[in-house]
């Protein structure tokens, strides 16, 4: 059972690969939030950062702003611990915020599975589209560009063209 | 020949491996036998020395072996292209190479 269209998005309060500490007002200027459930080790999610930050920049000027947040347990996967994701954001230049949701509240609450996997909030932060950033891992093979859709749609006042698609990766890992 | 496919169910690159491997044998004419085995544990994860899901193994060597050496885990795998790109599958390259 995954989170219904219309939710609302969920309070926190994390800190950021940037040392600074994040919650949902620190974003209220944005007419649009897009949260995506992520992580470090995933090779999913690998394949699909360069696009998230080529997101990120382009839609910045507009009002949008992208939120990763890895939940992920760092004990079992070491790979995933806050120093990693301080280390991986600042290799990779992410033009995105990074959070580190280390009591899972934010996972829970999204109701999430995979990462990477978003969620974007409109005006009133209410879920809006949720699933895959586009519709193959290999950048080379995409042919709808879900999440870039669902961004101009809300934008012009409109509803995403398609609001749910099912997200491709890893699972969250739970403690 | 024997050809090992370990895979974790969790991880969804497991058909598309399996999937990979078997088109790249058929193409190549290659008469293999390929045991799939699913680890379910860290603790299997860390007896067959399992770097993530899929593994591939030919006659006991990884198809990749760069990753080879990566902590045993219950994850999926990472692996490189030959253009620098991630992919959570091996490369048809990488398996022909192996093959060859």
């Amino acid at each position: 059972m995954s989170i219904a269209l219309g939710a609302g998005a969920p309070q926190f309060d994390l800190p950021g690969v940037d040392g600074q500490s994040h919650s949902l007002d620190s974003y209220a200027d944005a007419d649009v939030l897009v949260l995506v459930q992520s992580c470090n080790h995933c090779p999913y999610v690998q394949a699909w950062d360069g696009r998230l930050s080529e997101i990120a920049r382009d839609y910045a000027g507009r009002g949008v702003r992208v939120v990763a947040v890895s939940s992920n347990d760092a004990e079992a996967y070491p790979e995933d611990s806050f120093e990693e994701m301080q280390k991986r954001a600042e290799q990779h230049g992410f033009a995105f915020d990074y959070l580190y949701d280390e009591p899972q509240a934010v996972a829970r609450a999204l109701e999430a599975e995979r990462t990477p996997e978003v969620f974007v909030y409109d005006r009133d932060r209410r879920l809006r589209y949720h699933g895959a950033i586009d519709d193959d891992r290999d950048e080379t093979a995409v042919s709808q560009r879900y999440l870039r859709d669902a961004l101009d749609a809300l934008l012009a006042g409109q509803d995403p063209p398609v609001a749910e698609t099912p997200a491709v990766g890893c699972t969250v890992k739970w403690r | 020949m024997r050809i090992d496919l370990l895979f974790w169910r969790e991880c969804p690159s497991y058909p598309e491996a399996r999937a990979l491997l078997h088109d790249v044998l058929e193409a190549r004419g290659v008469d293999a036998e390929v045991v799939e085995r699913e680890v379910l544990t860290q603790e299997e994860a860390q007896e067959l020395a399992f770097p993530g899901s899929p593994t591939i193994r030919v006659e006991g060597r990884d198809v990749d072996p760069d990753g080879a050496g990566a902590r045993p885990a219950l994850t999926c795998r990472i692996y490189h292209l030959p253009d620098g790109r991630v992919s959570p599958v091996p490369s048809r390259e990488q398996l022909e190479e192996a093959l060859a």
